[in-house]
C-alpha cells in the first residue's frame, strides 16, 4: 500500500512539476533582460491553452507526423519513472534499466526527427539532421557518466546509483563526481536544446534546432511537444540534482525541501547560463560535445586503480 | 534410432532445400511453374531442417551422425548441438521467407534470362550454409564453405550483362578464396595440435602458445572476411548493392553469420584463451561498428547503405564474443553468459531485422527502378505497408526498444558494465569503454535510418519514379511481415528464447555451464514488461491527440517553408545534406571526395554539388597494392612465351632442378 502511494506521488509528480521549470528559466531571464517577464506559471497556461486550440495540418503529412509529438511524450514519461526522485526509490528499477532510459529518449528523438521529415519543408529537414547529429556526441557522454556512478556504487539501475549510497562518494571520488556533474550538465542543456547549443527564442529558422523541427506542429499536436520536452528537462534535472545534492537527499525530512529547491537551483543556473552566453556557432557545437564526452572519460580512468 | 531424429531431420531439410531450383531447370523459359516448385519445394525443405532443429531444442538430443568415406580424415561426421542449432534456425527461415518473396520480385516471366539460375544457386547455397553449420569436422565444414561461396558468386553476378555487377563479383570471388586459403591454414593447424579434423576441445596443455595464437589469427582473418569485418570488408557493400534483394537479405542475414560461427566453434576449442583475444575482437568489434555506421551514413544508394550497417551489426556481435572471451579467460562467467548471449541473439536479429530491410529495400527498387535515395521521397502514401515494414525494421536495427535490436544489445549493455567491478571476482575496467562505443553506434544508426526512412519515405517525391510507384504484392509483403511479426516476438517476449541461448553457451564453453542462468542474469521479464507499457502508452498518447485534434477544428494547409510560397520538391533536405554534418565529423577516415562548381562573383551560372563516400580501404588500400602487385607480376611475361616447347622446356628444367636438389 505504501509502494502504492509512493509511486503514485512520483508520477504525480513527475508529470505536475516540470512546466515550472520552464517558468523559473523564463523568469531568470527576464531577471537579467530587465523586465518583469510572463508569471512564473505562464507554461501550464500555455498548455492549456495549445490543448483547445484547433490545429493546421500540413497537406503532405502522413500518420508519422501524428507519432512525432505522442512518442516525444509517451517516452519521456515512461522515462520520468526510472529516476528516484527525492530520497524515495523510483517506482521502476531493475539492472540495467540505464539503457532502457537511454533508448527510450532514443525512441521519443527518432520520431521526433521522422515527423519532421514527413513534412518535407527544408527548413525541418535541417532541424532533424541537427538534432540527430548532435544526439550522437551527447549519448557517449551520458554513458560515460554511468560508467562513474556504477563503478563507484556498484549498481547497474538507475535507482541504485543515484540513490543514498552516492553521498558517501563525494568525499573519496569527489573528482570524479565532480567531472560527470559537469559533463551531465553539458549535456542536460544539449539535449534540451538550450543555449549555447540552440535558443529557443530565436527568430531565425535557418539557426535553429528543436524549435525548426517542430514547426508544422499546432494546437495540441504542439501541445504534447512542449509538455513532453518540460518532461524531458525534468527528467534531466532530476538526474543533475541527484548527483549534486546527493548529501542532502539522503536524510528523510530533508530529503523533498533540497529535492524541490535543487531542481528550481537548476533551472535558475540555466536560466542564468542562457543569458550570459550567446548560442554557439553550429559548427563549434560537436567540440563542446566531445569536451563533455572527454569530461566524463577522465572522470572513469581517475577511478582506475 | 531416435536419438539422431535431429540431425536426420536437418540432413533432409538441406538436401530437399539443396535441390529446390534443379527442377526448374529443365522447365520452358517464360513459365512460372518451375518458380512455384522450387518455392514450395523450398518451404518443405525449410520446414522439414526446422522441425530437425525443434527437436533438439525440445529433447536436446543432438547425437551426431558419422558415416566412413575415403575422404581424408575417413569418417563424415555431421552433429548438431547448442551453437549449430542457432546458426542453422535463420539460414531455413531467412530462406524460405527469400523464397516466397522471388515469387513477387524476381518473376520467371520477367526475368527469362537468369530467373532459373538464381533459384537453382540459391537452394544450393542456403543447402550449404546449412552443412556448414552442422559440420561436425573440418572436411565437410570446408566442402560446405567453398559450394556456399561459389553458388553466392553466380547469385551475386545474378546480372551479369552490368559491368558494375562483374566486378563486384569479381571483388567477392577474390576475397572468398583469401578467406578459404586462410581455413585451410586453421584446419591444418587444428589437425597438427588435436591429431583430428574433428572438432575436439583442445586442452590447456595439449596446444604451444604460439600455435593457438597462429590458429586464433588465421582464423580471424578467414572469418572476419567472410563475416565483413573492417578492415576486411572490401567486397561487402558493393556485392550486397548489386545483387537481387532476396539474395542480399540471405547474404547480409546468414551469410556473413557463417563467419561468425566459425569464430564462435574455433574459439570455443580454447578452454582458456589468452586475454589478448578478447580484448582484440572487442577492440575490433568497436571499430567496424562505429566505422561501418560512419560508412553507411555517407551513403546515398539505399542498399549500399544497408550493406554498411551489417558491417556495424557484425561489428556490435563481435563486441559480444569479445566480452565472452574475456570472461572466460578470467573465469567470470556472468560476462560469458551475457556477452555470449548478446552475440548469438543479435546473430538472430540481424538476420531477422536486415533481411526485412533489404525486403522492404527490394520492394521500392521493385516498385521505382532506383536504389538511389534522392530521386525518390514520399512512399509512405503510395506504399504504405512496405513503409511500415521498413520503419519496424529500422527501429528494430537502431536497438530502440521494444524491438529484437534492444535485447540484444541490452543484454552486452549489461556485460560491459558488469567488467567495471561491480560483482565479486576480478574486474576489467578498459572492457567497460566499450559501452560509450555501443552508445555511440546507437545513437549514429538512429541518425541514418532517420535519414534513409525520411529521405525514402517521407516527405514528397522528389521525381517521376516515385510519384508512380506501386505497392507490392502480397508474395512480397507476406515474407515482410513474418519478419516484422518475428522482431515483435523477440523484443516483446525475450524469455521465450534465453532457454535456446543458455544451450548456445552451454555448448561453447561447458566448463561454466552449470553456474548460468540468463533470467537471473539480466531482467528479461522487465524488459517484455516494460516493452508492452511503451506500446500502450503510445497508443494512449495517439489516441489522446486524435480526439484533441478532433475536438478542435483541424485544418489542412501548406507547410511552412519560410514564407517561401510556391516551394518545390526539390527544395527538400536530400540524404547529402542530412549526413553533412556527420560525414565532416568523420572526414579523417571517410575521405569524402566532393565535386562543386565554383562560387562565381557578380551573376553566378549553374551551379552543381557532388558530394560520394568512397570505400576507403578498396579504393585508397586493396585496389592499388593489387595493381601493385599486377606491374611486379608483369616483368614475370618474359617467361611466357606462348610457345608449348618452352614450356615443356621449363617442365624438364624443373624435373631436372628437383632431381639435382639433394
Amino acid at each position: 500500500m505504501e509502494t502504492i502511494a509512493r509511486d503514485a506521488a512520483h508520477v504525480l509528480f513527475a508529470l505536475g512539476f516540470p512546466p515550472l521549470l520552464l517558468g523559473v528559466i523564463g523568469k531568470t531571464k527576464a531577471f537579467f533582460a530587465g523586465r518583469v517577464g510572463p508569471p512564473v506559471l505562464q507554461p501550464y497556461y500555455d498548455l492549456i491553452k495549445l490543448f483547445q486550440k484547433g490545429s493546421v495540418i500540413g497537406g503532405t503529412t502522413t500518420w508519422v507526423f501524428r507519432a512525432g509529438p505522442a512518442a516525444g511524450l509517451a517516452t519521456a514519461a515512461l522515462a520520468s519513472l526510472f529516476i528516484p526522485l527525492a530520497g524515495a526509490a523510483a517506482p521502476v528499477s531493475f539492472a540495467g534499466d540505464l539503457v532502457l532510459f537511454a533508448y527510450l529518449l532514443g525512441l521519443g528523438r527518432f520520431f521526433t526527427a521522422l515527423a519532421a521529415l514527413d513534412t518535407g519543408s527544408p527548413f525541418e529537414g535541417m532541424g532533424a539532421a541537427r538534432e540527430v547529429t548532435f544526439a550522437c556526441l551527447a549519448e557517449p557522454a551520458f554513458f560515460l557518466g554511468l560508467l562513474v556512478l556504477a563503478k563507484l556504487t556498484g549498481s547497474l539501475s538507475m535507482g541504485g546509483m543515484l540513490g543514498g549510497s552516492l553521498a558517501a562518494h563525494w568525499s573519496t571520488a569527489g573528482a570524479s563526481l565532480a567531472l560527470v556533474l559537469l559533463s551531465w550538465f553539458i549535456v542536460l542543456l544539449a539535449e534540451n536544446s538550450r543555449i549555447p547549443f540552440d535558443d529557443p527564442n530565436t527568430h531565425l529558422e535557418l539557426t535553429m534546432i528543436h524549435e525548426v523541427m517542430v514547426l508544422d506542429h499546432s494546437g495540441p499536436a504542439f501541445g504534447m511537444i512542449l509538455y513532453g520536452a518540460a518532461i524531458k528537462l525534468f527528467v534531466f534535472s532530476a538526474l543533475v540534482a541527484r548527483v549534486a545534492f546527493s548529501a542532502g537527499l539522503g536524510s528523510a525530512w530533508l530529503a523533498w525541501p533540497v529535492f524541490v529547491v535543487g531542481m528550481l537551483l537548476i533551472a535558475v543556473v540555466v536560466g542564468v547560463v542562457e543569458s550570459v552566453m550567446a548560442r554557439l556557432r553550429l559548427l563549434h557545437v560537436p567540440t563542446l560535445l566531445v569536451a563533455a564526452c572527454l569530461l566524463s572519460a577522465f572522470g572513469v580512468v581517475l577511478l582506475a586503480r | 534410432m531416435g536419438a539422431i531424429v535431429s540431425v536426420i531431420l536437418v540432413l533432409l531439410g538441406i538436401i530437399v532445400v539443396g535441390l529446390s531450383g534443379l527442377p526448374g531447370l529443365l522447365g520452358a523459359r517464360t513459365s512460372m511453374i518451375g518458380q512455384r516448385g522450387a518455392m514450395a519445394l523450398g518451404v518443405v525443405g525449410s520446414a522439414l531442417g526446422l522441425a530437425g532443429v525443434g527437436w533438439f531444442w525440445a529433447t536436446g538430443d543432438g547425437e551426431p551422425l558419422s558415416l566412413p568415406t575415403s575422404l581424408p580424415g575417413g569418417v563424415v561426421r555431421v552433429a548438431i548441438d547448442g551453437l549449430s542449432a542457432i546458426f542453422v534456425a535463420p539460414v531455413f527461415v531467412i530462406s524460405a521467407l527469400g523464397g516466397v518473396y522471388g515469387l513477387g520480385y524476381w518473376r520467371q516471366t520477367e526475368h527469362p534470362r537468369d530467373g532459373r539460375k538464381l533459384r537453382f544457386f540459391y537452394g544450393l547455397m542456403s543447402a550449404a550454409m546449412g552443412l556448414v553449420v552442422i559440420a561436425g569436422d573440418g572436411v565437410v565444414f570446408l566442402i560446405g564453405w567453398e559450394i556456399m561461396a561459389l553458388a553466392a558468386f553466380f547469385l551475386v553476378t545474378t546480372e551479369d550483362d552490368q559491368e558494375e555487377v562483374r566486378v563486384a563479383g569479381w571483388i567477392y570471388l577474390a576475397a572468398a578464396h583469401v578467406a578459404t586459403l586462410c581455413l585451410f591454414g586453421v584446419f591444418a593447424l587444428l589437425h597438427s595440435a588435436g591429431g583430428t579434423f574433428a572438432w575436439v576441445r583442445l586442452e590447456p596443455g595439449g596446444v604451444t602458445r604460439p600455435m593457438a595464437t597462429a590458429i586464433f589469427t588465421l582464423a580471424l582473418l578467414g572469418f572476419g572476411l567472410k563475416a565483413g569485418m573492417m578492415p576486411l570488408h572490401i567486397w561487402l557493400p558493393s556485392a550486397h548493392a548489386i545483387a537481387p534483394s532476396h539474395v542480399s537479405a540471405m547474404m547480409s542475414g546468414v551469410i556473413l553469420k557463417m563467419g561468425i560461427y566459425g569464430l564462435v566453434r574455433v574459439t570455443s576449442l580454447f578452454s582458456n584463451p589468452p586475454v589478448a583475444w578478447g580484448v582484440v575482437v572487442l577492440a575490433l568489434g568497436a571499430i567496424s561498428g562505429v566505422l561501418g555506421v560512419a560508412f553507411a551514413i555517407g551513403q546515398h544508394d539505399l542498399k549500399r547503405l544497408l550493406a554498411y550497417h551489417s558491417i556495424e551489426n557484425i561489428g556490435i556481435i563481435l563486441m559480444g564474443l569479445g566480452l565472452a572471451l574475456i570472461g572466460r579467460s578470467l573465469g567470470r562467467a556472468d560476462w560469458v553468459a551475457l556477452g555470449l548471449a548478446g552475440a548469438l541473439l543479435h546473430v538472430w536479429n540481424h538476420s531477422l531485422f536486415k533481411a526485412l530491410l533489404f525486403l522492404s529495400a527490394g520492394s521500392v527498387v521493385h516498385a521505382t527502378h532506383t536504389r538511389e535515395m534522392d530521386q525518390l521521397g514520399g512512399l509512405s502514401r503510395t506504399m504504405p505497408w512496405t513503409a511500415l515494414a521498413f520503419l519496424t525494421g529500422a527501429v528494430a536495427i537502431c536497438g530502440l526498444p521494444p524491438l529484437n535490436g534492444f535485447v540484444s544489445e541490452f543484454l552486452i549493455y549489461v556485460g560491459l558494465f558488469g567488467t567495471l567491478g561491480t560483482g565479486a571476482g576480478p574486474s576489467f575496467l578498459g572492457a567497460s569503454f566499450a559501452a560509450p562505443a555501443l552508445a555511440l553506434i546507437g545513437a549514429l544508426a538512429a541518425a541514418c535510418f532517420a535519414k534513409a526512412f525520411g529521405v525514402v519515405f517521407l516527405g514528397t517525391a522528389r521525381t517521376r519514379r516515385a510519384v508512380h510507384a506501386d505497392e507490392s504484392p502480397a508474395t512480397m509483403l507476406v515474407p515482410m511481415f513474418a519478419l516484422v511479426g518475428c522482431c515483435a516476438v523477440i523484443g516483446l517476449m525475450p524469455f521465450l528464447v534465453a532457454p535456446t541461448l543458455e544451450r548456445g553457451i552451454a555448448a561453447w564453453a561447458p566448463e561454466l555451464a552449470t553456474t548460468t542462468r540468463l533470467c537471473a542474469l539480466a531482467p528479461l521479464g522487465w524488459i517484455s514488461v516494460m516493452g508492452l507499457v511503451l506500446l500502450g502508452l503510445l497508443l494512449l498518447a495517439s489516441l489522446a491527440l486524435g480526439s484533441l485534434v478532433k475536438l478542435g477544428t483541424a485544418a489542412t494547409g501548406p507547410v511552412w517553408g519560410c514564407g517561401y510560397a510556391a516551394p518545390t520538391a526539390r527544395i527538400q533536405y536530400t540524404a547529402s545534406s542530412f549526413a553533412a554534418t556527420l560525414v565532416g565529423m568523420f572526414r579523417w577516415v571517410l575521405l569524402p571526395r566532393v565535386k562543386r562548381s565554383r562560387y562565381l562573383p557578380l551573376f553566378p551560372g549553374r551551379a552543381a554539388y557532388h558530394g560520394h563516400v568512397p570505400d576507403v580501404v578498396l579504393d585508397d588500400v586493396v585496389l592499388p597494392a593489387f595493381r601493385l602487385g599486377g606491374w611486379i607480376f608483369s616483368w614475370f611475361r618474359v617467361f611466357q612465351r606462348g610457345s608449348i616447347q618452352m614450356y615443356v622446356f621449363y617442365i624438364f628444367l624443373a624435373l631436372v632442378l628437383l632431381l639435382l636438389w639433394r
